[in-house]
């Protein structure tokens, strides 16, 4: 059964992000990493790095393909989940907990509420699965 | 029976689509004179014909088999054990098949996996890659992984002189438009100690060749030394290397290389009129996943029972599109299994003494060299199996002469590519050269000074 987290919002690329105080965490989905299948590599961005919101901050890879990882949110990376590099299977098995990609402060918060919502999320991929992916 | 599927039908209707009358005139801009040239050629002749006409011009040809040979300076002449071709060309082998159903190509996976084992023994690296074109693509394929190590951040790449001037046209080839910078390599002096001050925070890669192009083997402590700079600057250190030296010096990895390449010809491969060569690679298992090229890894199947399978695919380009770590990812499996079974054939102590003979003639002609009036030795630098000789005249003069009067193939003119080198022959001795050619050599060396 894929999970929705609601206490975050979503890319229609299958990013996750959630807000804590001035700070912001992001992931992909649990649908995304059940699309990806077993991930073997997780290639993260350094500390200090800036991004804006749809740049490519991460590389997902798994047993069936490489994927572009997209930043939800404009905003300067605090921290990487260094667990991941010796345990990508992390992303797996916790894809909104302990597979986390990256910690980082936004510099336009507003465009959190410009996201999907859980709800409108799990919409779109119904809608995804229903035309094949 | 036509190999082209399209009719004429199909042809008028794509012509019209792009607005051309005919598709003669898609070749417009070749200019007239070479479009379509009178080749002035002789009426047809019968196969025996054509056969006996080959055979006389072949018979112009000089051959290593007849001429005493002093040409190295990247491609190599060395002993060739019969086995090498007897098993790259079984049938189950001499197919350009990528193995990508592992169900049905264990054979070759397995020789490969045993390939990339044997390339990461010899260079003290943790992996290697199933092989690139020829050294000068292999190095050109290390800087790229360092930029994308170094996450693009780093846009200089240092190289010294002492790297192969064909590869280092061939890394400038590969980094055109990509908004780099390669500096170092402007005199033929390879001061280690002044790449690692060349070496700053924007520096991606540091590049030395070892034995360098002149032949000279580098101080294992300076390149430790140079090593340490490097990482302490956050740059990798790339070593392209001859994988016949390996026998006997010290592998790239005891001195903290991190990609170590290179020609892989040398080993099992023959001159093969210039190719195909072997571009050997390896890294650090921390890069590993910015390594271009196939890789193949070993693995157990359902049963428990050892296999071997290509590996970490999303690196490649029929994957990751346009994001590859390389858009070549062909490889030279033909050559690579040259190499494997030459390097079996010759086994660790094989090597050794391949490079130890290479060693000890390349030292006794360069002494008898320096005897003759007007030759010397260009410097008193270490070096293995190849020696810059000052000439008292033009290289080209004397290889004229080594050649017409002697049936002699001189070494590498260094002016070429060194103007500071100018009248410098760089002397090649390989295990292959007996103590008689060299001796030949030093005395038509001496004969053409009497003449003249």
């Amino acid at each position: 059964m894929v999970e929705y987290a609601k206490d975050r919002r979503y890319l229609a690329t299958h990013e996750w992000v959630k807000l804590e105080g001035d700070e912001a965490v992001a992931g992909i989905s649990d649908y995304a990493q059940h699309e990806l299948s077993d991930v073997v590599y997780v290639e993260l961005p350094e500390v200090g790095d800036t991004f804006a919101q749809g740049e490519t901050f991460a590389v997902v890879e798994s047993v069936k393909a490489a994927s572009d990882v997209y930043m939800p949110m404009s905003g300067e990376i605090l921290a990487v989940n260094e667990e991941l590099e010796d345990s990508p299977q992390l992303v797996n098995e916790g894809p909104f907990g302990a597979g986390w990609f990256v910690r980082f402060r936004p510099s336009k918060p507003e465009q959190y509420e410009a996201l999907m919502d859980a709800e409108a999320y799990e919409k779109h991929c119904q809608e995804e699965a229903e035309k094949g992916g | 029976m036509s190999y082209i599927p399209n009719t004429d039908t199909d042809r008028a209707e794509m012509l019209k689509a792009i607005g051309v009358e005919s598709v003669e005139e898609l070749f417009d801009d070749v200019p007239e004179a070479l479009g379509y040239p009178d080749l002035h050629l002789p009426p047809p002749v019968s196969e025996t014909e054509v056969l006996r006409e080959l055979r006389e011009i072949s018979e112009y040809n000089v051959d290593l088999e007849h001429a005493p040979c002093f040409l190295g300076a990247g491609a190599y002449r060395h002993f060739v054990p019969s086995v090498v071709g007897h098993i790259i060309g079984r049938s189950e082998f001499y197919t350009a098949y990528t193995p990508y159903q592992p169900e049905i190509s264990q054979g070759t996976l397995q020789s490969i996996f045993e390939y990339q084992s044997m390339i990461c023994a010899l260079t003290g690296m943790d992996a290697a890659n199933a092989s690139h074109y020829d050294g000068a693509t292999a190095l050109a394929e290390a800087v790229v992984m360092a930029v994308s190590v170094t996450r693009g951040k780093r846009r200089k790449i240092v190289m010294s002189a002492g790297v192969h001037p064909e590869y280092r046209a061939v890394v400038r080839t590969y980094t055109q438009g990509a908004q780099l910078t390669v500096i170092g390599d402007t005199t033929s002096a390879t001061d280690i100690s002044s790449l690692a001050e060349m070496t700053d925070a924007d520096t991606a890669c540091v590049i030395v060749q070892n034995p360098s192009f002149l032949g000279y083997l580098e101080e294992p402590d300076a390149l430790r030394a140079l090593a340490d700079a490097v990482h302490t600057a956050g740059a990798l250190l790339v070593v392209s290397a001859d994988p016949i030296s390996l026998g006997l010096f010290a592998p790239p990895g005891d001195y903290e290389a991190d990609i170590v390449c290179g020609e892989g010809q040398a080993l099992g491969g023959g001159l093969n009129f210039g190719g195909p060569y072997l571009g050997y690679f390896a890294c650090r298992k921390k890069y590993l996943h910015k390594m271009a090229g196939r890789i193949v890894g070993q693995t157990v199947d359902r049963h428990g029972e050892r296999g071997f399978v290509l590996t970490l695919s999303a690196r490649e380009q029929h994957i990751r599109r346009e994001k590859a770590t390389s858009n070549i990812c062909s490889n030279e499996a033909l050559m690579a299994l040259a190499a494997a079974v030459y390097l079996t054939a010759m086994g660790k102590t094989g090597l050794r003494q391949v490079a130890e003979l290479c060693y000890h003639k390349a030292h006794y002609a360069a002494r008898q060299l320096s005897t003759l009036p007007g030759y010397e030795l260009l410097s008193e630098q270490p070096f293995f199996k190849e020696f810059p000789l000052k000439c008292p005249r033009p290289v080209e003069e004397i290889n004229d002469y080594l050649l017409d009067e002697w049936g002699i193939i001189g070494g590498y003119d260094l002016g070429r590519d060194y103007p500071e080198l100018a009248n410098t022959m760089l002397v090649c001795v390989t295990e292959m050269n007996t103590k008689e050619e060299a001796d030949l050599l030093v005395e038509a060396l001496g004969s053409m000074e009497e003449e003249a």
